[in-house]
């Protein structure tokens, strides 16, 4: 009878939102003063942030490249 | 014409419909109790949080190289990890392919093999080689196989795993030396058009996008959805982690880029301006996380500050949609592949 296969979909339906419920949580403000404070040290590292001079980025000198 | 009901099919008939009626009650709490849930640590703003932070300075990005090579529309492209060489592949008349649109694409991590797929509704692995009179093509090993297109594909931390995503809604993780299905994800309710893989610090899970406009984080090793994100307004055509793996972006067909935070379990940007009308195809981060690049349907990239919410450039040079976009392993440049048959690399 397609009711029950309804009823399956259905159970799967709860069943993954109790789940999803669940799940333990952070504020806001701790998680994005996480994410700020990463980019903060890494932004160093961050060739494409910083900007790089044309001495050490590989790709603005005028090099040549191949098709494989 | 139905036969008549007895009385215990009746019976059977009224139960069944209670319980569904019970199971959907229950259903629409949970979704309420969710969003309760969500909101009650709501608390603040990213950009709010981020208002002490230096602002961007102007960023000076051009195209340093264009790569004409293709025939047709670029649709996909990959870096590999030694930085140099880029996979790409298009809508091509190829004659090694059986069919003619490869939209996904990705480098294995040793560098010595490619996979790819696309309406072929397969995933096959390309080994490489610097050999040009070896027929490559016939060593083409078929690895994946769904009931519709595939839309991504990406190795795991080897060469021997390949997870991908599909139009029949499911992704799947492959062993690539036997071509078994290992594990199936579903959940999506509609095409899966993106996926890309938790950094590997992080843990054995990954997020996929698709038309359902839900954004999913999955379990690699028990299957399972264990977070769910539903804020777009249309097809989630592209995700990426954030570096340190405690967040997403997704680029939709709404003309919006979003952050997802996993630890707070919600969104919590969206890089959007009343004069981008068009979709966003690709985005990725550079290596601090501070830069989101989106490649849009109007030929265009933005670059957005993922801290203050603003936009910090704009980059012209394509002649038509850009269909993808990687920033390369070393983090000094990005590529974007395009339908105008290029590929361009900025810095």
């Amino acid at each position: 009878m397609s009711g029950s296969s309804n009823i399956v979909a259905m159970k799967k339906v709860v069943q993954q939102l109790r789940l999803e419920a669940g799940i333990n949580r952070v504020k806001v403000s701790q998680a994005a003063a996480d994410l700020q404070q990463f980019c903060l040290q890494h932004a160093q590292q961050d060739p494409l942030l910083t900007g790089m001079s044309s001495s050490n980025n590989p790709f603005r000198p005028q090099a040549v490249c191949s098709f494989l | 014409m139905r036969s008549p009901l007895t009385p215990e099919m009746a019976t059977q008939e009224v139960q069944l419909n209670e319980t569904l009626a019970h199971l959907k009650t229950e259903s629409e709490t949970l979704k309420t109790k969710l969003e309760e849930e969500r909101a009650k640590l709501h608390d603040v703003e990213l950009h709010q949080v981020a208002e002490k932070v230096e602002g961007l300075g102007q960023f000076v990005m051009k195209t340093r190289r264009t790569l004409k090579g293709h025939g047709n529309k670029v649709l996909c492209m990959d870096w590999c990890k030694d930085k140099r060489r880029i996979v790409s592949s298009s809508q091509e008349h190829a004659v090694t392919m059986p069919c003619t649109w490869v939209m996904a694409c990705a480098y294995a991590p040793s560098g010595c093999a490619v996979a790819c797929g696309g309406l072929d509704n397969k995933c096959s692995v390309y080994p490489l080689s610097l050999d040009k009179n070896e027929n490559l093509a016939a060593k083409k090993k078929s690895v994946a196989m769904h009931t519709n297109y595939l839309s991504a594909c990406s190795f795991t931390n080897s060469d021997m795993q390949i997870l991908t995503s599909s139009g029949d809604g499911t992704c799947a993780l492959w062993d690539v030396e036997s071509g078994q299905l290992l594990q199936s994800f579903h959940g999506h309710a509609a095409d899966v058009l993106c996926l890309d893989l938790a950094p590997s610090e992080t843990g054995n899970t990954f997020v996929s996008g698709g038309c359902d406009k839900k954004a999913n984080v999955w379990d690699m090793r028990s299957g399972q959805c264990i977070q769910s994100f539903e804020t777009h307004e249309s097809d989630i055509n592209s995700v990426r982690y954030y570096p340190s793996g405690d967040a997403f972006a997704s680029g939709s067909d709404d003309a919006t880029c979003r952050l997802y935070d996993l630890r707070a379990d919600r969104e919590v940007a969206i890089y959007s301006k009343e004069s981008i009308i068009f979709g966003v195809s690709s985005v990725d981060f550079s290596l601090s996380g501070r830069l989101l690049f989106g490649g849009y349907n109007d030929y265009t990239i933005n670059v957005w500050d993922v801290l203050k919410g603003t936009r910090v450039s704009i980059l012209f040079g394509h002649e038509n949609r850009v269909s993808t976009l990687r920033v390369s392993p070393d983090g000094t440049a990005f590529c974007t592949g395009s339908w105008d048959h290029t590929l361009r690399i900025w810095a």
